[in-house]
């Protein structure tokens, strides 16, 4: 793990005297302990995932912008049992990767396609885009609860397009599930009929997760979920998220690469469009192989 | 390291300070700025102020509980001129026949202007189209509607003698009013589709709904608000207009209908509304009876302040739930 040196850092005195030039602060990199920093820290996992599955698989997948290439030719599996981390600098096509997979950027009429992704084998470009976005669920970067009730939020999800059927009742088990699994029900049993965006912060995420649980996904997708939160309720999540890869393979895109390192199996690194270095979490991060993933990951640039 | 690390010493504790900057340091072109300002807000609020408790003086001696019951009459005296329920019940007609057309249509143009905007020609046609609509003065509506109702093949809408059609009757002076409301419906309920962040239609496109539904369960239900506040406004815009209902109501004393159907034969047939009886009734008008003018213009007045008091807390109320960071 190297750091580039930092630049000296000088500071003012308050009361006047001559300006005093501080130690130089650089870490020397001998007496670094192998696997400093952050690549120390403990990660979420109990356990590696026993036998992960091969879910959806992205081949040789471009995607342009009226003409300009946001993802260039990149290939990935996307595994249940794992947590797959996209990461790279803003505008590397991360995202643009992660919307791909439920074909939400469709919905910008400049968008062309090139390649194919896979769900069990059938590409997705054949399915219809609404029973693909059933079993490929995304929770976004901002919590977005709709205008309802908590309870609302969840049901709207279950019940078939804009109809108001089922009622409550035959949707209460469903509802109450994806509130459980999403580790919400116990806070909110008794404000069920409350209004969701009087819920903190935190609380709107995990409820936005368990509106993409509802729908029974096979897939979830994460964009950047806890960039909006405060450090406790990304715990929270990180935790669920690890714990849900068991049932749904899941996709998360994040700048923060401690996260990044604290839950995913795999990592892929982005770099203006292009797929740099796929690898499992602690190979990418401790032994990188491309010079572009080190100077990511120590923090050089991005 | 150490000294880095810590924060500088904390300052000797002093009393918390206001955040009020006081305007004697600024310039002196600012203050006489400022001093222009705070003279010409003190100036509406006195011109909003005097408008309204002149009109309350004035109406509230002559206007009596029974004039509100009583139908018009023709007379000399304000003893045997009767009161105003027909044309209470004229502006309350006109009203809903207005919001009944520019409401549906209205929020069908918004959501389709916001949500497709396509064909794209076509949208961007259709919105300076509306703002002409909104710029037209309304006695030029008035008079164009004046040559469509007056059309044989639309003489089933009003009243028709000897292959005349009179083209005056409450469908067409709702039709035309409501065309005076529609934009203002457009205009702010695009505005409360077009303030719902992106994401949040895609929240529900990412759980398989389709763009109906999103807009019917998501988007509508959102932006109710704004619907509201543009429908009450067109309503405030109907029941104040005149030359319209002069033109095409006939602004007739009472109501006269036509034919024997008993609903369908008032809205074929002709009346009047407060506005126009304020007009007939002040010091220029034929009837020239200015006590029932003030009071019929207070009863106006009280109307579109109700109305303005509504739109003020539907505002506020959607203000005050939270909403989404874009």
């Amino acid at each position: 793990m190297e750091f580039v040196t930092p630049p000296r850092v000088r500071r003012l005195s308050l009361d006047d005297e001559a300006t005093v030039v501080l130690d130089d602060v650089a870490i020397d990199p001998a007496r670094e302990e192998p696997g400093s920093g952050f690549v120390s820290a403990p990660r979420r996992k109990v356990a590696q995932a026993s036998g992960a599955i091969d879910r959806m698989a992205v081949e040789q997948l471009t995607i342009a912008y009226s003409g300009r290439p946001a993802v260039r030719s990149v290939s990935l599996p996307i595994r249940q049992g794992e947590v797959l981390a996209l990461i790279g600098p803003s505008g590397c096509g991360k995202t643009t990767l992660l919307r791909s997979l439920n074909r939400l950027t469709e919905l910008n009429r400049a968008t062309s396609t090139q390649g194919r992704v896979t769900l069990d084998g059938v590409d997705i470009a054949r399915l219809e885009p609404t029973s693909l976005r059933r079993r490929v669920t995304m929770v976004f970067q901002q919590p977005n609860p709709f205008p309802m009730s908590v309870f609302d939020n969840v049901a709207y999800v279950l019940r078939e397009q804009g109809k108001r059927r089922p009622k409550r009742k035959v949707v209460q088990r469903a509802v109450y599930d994806a509130l459980g699994r999403a580790g919400l029900l116990d806070e909110v049993r008794g404000n069920l009929d409350h209004p969701a965006l009087r819920l903190s912060g935190g609380q709107q995420q995990r409820l936005c997760i368990a509106r993409a649980l509802a729908a029974q996904p096979e897939v979830l997708l994460l964009d950047e979920p806890c960039s909006a939160l405060d450090p406790r309720s990304t715990e929270v999540i990180e935790e669920l998220i690890v714990k849900l890869r068991e049932e749904v393979a899941i996709v998360i895109v994040t700048h923060n690469l401690q996260q990044a390192y604290r839950i995913a199996d795999h990592v892929a690194f982005m770099y203006l469009g292009d797929l740099v270095e796929y690898g499992s979490g602690s190979s990418l991060f401790r032994a990188p192989r491309e010079q572009r993933t080190k100077d990511y990951v120590s923090g050089a640039f991005g | 390291m150490s000294a880095l690390a810590a924060p500088p010493p904390a300052p000797p504790s002093a009393p918390l300070r206001d955040a009020v900057e006081s305007s004697g340091s600024w310039r002196i072109t600012d203050r006489i700025g400022l001093a222009i300002c705070w003279f010409l807000g003190l100036l509406f609020c006195a011109i909003a102020a005097s408008i309204v408790i002149f009109m309350l003086i004035e109406g509230i001696k002559y206007v009596r509980p029974s004039l509100l019951v009583t139908h018009p009459a023709a007379g000399f005296g304000e003893s045997d001129s009767g009161g105003f329920l027909d044309t209470l019940i004229g502006t309350v007609v006109v009203a809903l026949i207005g919001v009944a057309i520019a409401l549906p249509l209205g929020v069908a143009t918004a959501v389709w202007l916001s949500e497709y905007g396509r064909p794209y020609a076509l949208a961007r046609v259709a919105e300076p189209a509306i703002e002409m609509i909104a710029g037209t003065p309304s006695i030029v509506l008035a008079l164009f509607g004046s040559l469509i109702f007056s059309s044989p093949a639309l003489g089933f809408l009003s009243r028709t003698s000897g292959g005349v059609v009179f083209g005056r009757s409450f469908f067409a002076a709702g039709a035309m009013l409501s065309l005076i409301a529609l934009p203002l419906i457009v205009g702010s309920t695009r505005e409360g589709l077009q303030s719902i962040p992106a994401h949040v239609r895609e929240a529900s496109y990412a759980v398989g709904k389709t763009k109906a539904a999103t807009i019917r369960r998501i988007l509508l239900p959102t932006a109710r608000p704004q619907v509201l506040t543009g429908t009450m406004l067109g309503v405030g815009r109907i029941i104040g207009d005149t030359s319209i209902i002069v033109i095409l109501l006939g602004a007739t004393l009472t109501l006269n209908g036509v034919g024997g159907v008993p609903l369908l034969s008032v809205l074929r047939g002709t009346g009047s509304t407060l506005t126009s009886y304020v007009y007939q009734n002040s010091p220029s008008g034929e009837g020239n009876q200015p006590t029932k003018a003030y009071a019929a213009a207070f009863v106006l007045l009280l109307i579109v302040l109700v109305l303005n008091g509504a739109v003020e807390v539907v505002t506020r109320r959607a203000r005050r739930r939270t909403g989404w960071s874009s």
